[in-house]
């Protein structure tokens, strides 16, 4: 982003306004949703598609990465890999339930 | 000595050292909220019941305070484009209003952690308060870390506009970087403690 020019900046303004929208609109979705009670596991798929939607909005644009060097890239990917590590370690204990 | 690259981007990475350095203390935060969000997800999983959220905590106050950080959010990118424009007027605007929409948001919360205490509701309740404490806790400290940063940099920081404006617009930049990770952490919180 740093040889972006005051023109490009305008063009800029008017996604990051888009951007912001769409956040308000789903941030509504999610709530409404939460209140028909689905079963747990459809309500939990649900949210989470719709946060990372939210959060993916957010990174991309607010973040700017999605015009961002590769050496950021490159720094998240190996911090994603390490997170899906942190997530699936509740699977694992699931997984090797002591029987009595 | 001057501190090296912080307008001009060093050659090895193409980034200004302070964004390379943000990034990666972002990493090391996905990582302190990950670690926390899976023992939630371990607490949850592991429990014989859970309640959800939504009976025992105030949705509509989180919905606002969602609302108030995402539009914090929005202001802060807008004080960054505004540096960009050249226009300090706006800035100082924009970035005000980044400060006090965190002020509004703690205020929110303090109403919902009052309204907690005054029943006395602790995090010794149940596994459900205590992990609820502890994220929505950690990440109100997250909230007046940016603010701190924020505050200066619409106060005395904003100083370096005059002599260093590229500088003042890259450091501007990063706290944004680092005020948008904390509204991203607030987007996953919110329904995973409130909605389900």
């Amino acid at each position: 982003m740093e040889q972006s020019h005051p023109v490009d900046i305008k063009k800029h303004v008017r996604t990051y306004i888009a951007v912001f929208v769409a956040l308000l609109a789903l941030t509504i979705v999610t709530v409404a949703v939460s209140y028909w009670h689905l079963p747990i596991t459809y309500a939990v798929i649900v949210a989470l598609i719709i946060a990372t939607i939210k959060g993916s909005l957010v990174a991309s644009y607010f973040m700017h990465l999605i015009s961002e060097r590769k050496l950021i890239y490159l720094t998240l990917i190996i911090t994603f890999a390490f997170f899906l590590v942190l997530m699936v370690l509740p699977v694992l204990t699931v997984s090797d339930k002591i029987v009595n | 000595m001057q501190i090296p690259y912080t307008v001009a981007t060093r050659p090895d990475t193409g980034l200004f050292n302070a964004k390379l350095g943000v990034w990666l203390f972002l990493a090391s935060e996905v990582m302190l909220f990950g670690a926390l969000f899976s023992s939630y997800i371990l607490l949850r999983v592991g429990a014989p019941t859970w309640p959800h959220g939504y009976d025992l905590l105030n949705v509509p106050l989180a919905t606002f305070n969602t609302v108030v950080l995402i539009t914090s959010s929005i202001t802060m990118v807008m004080a960054w484009a505004s540096l960009m424009m050249k226009d300090f007027k706006k800035y100082r605007i924009y970035m005000g209003s980044t400060f006090l929409l965190g002020v509004v948001f703690l205020i929110v919360k303090g109403f919902e952690y009052g309204g907690k205490f005054s029943h006395g509701i602790f995090p010794s309740e149940s596994t459900f308060y205590a992990i609820y404490f502890t994220l929505t806790g950690l990440h109100g400290l997250h909230v007046i870390g940016g603010m701190i940063v924020n505050a200066y940099f619409w106060g005395s920081g904003s100083k370096m506009w005059k002599s260093e404006p590229e500088r003042f617009t890259n450091r501007v930049e990063v706290a944004g970087l680092y005020w948008h990770f904390v509204d991203l952490v607030w987007i996953f919180l919110f329904p995973a403690l409130y909605l389900l």
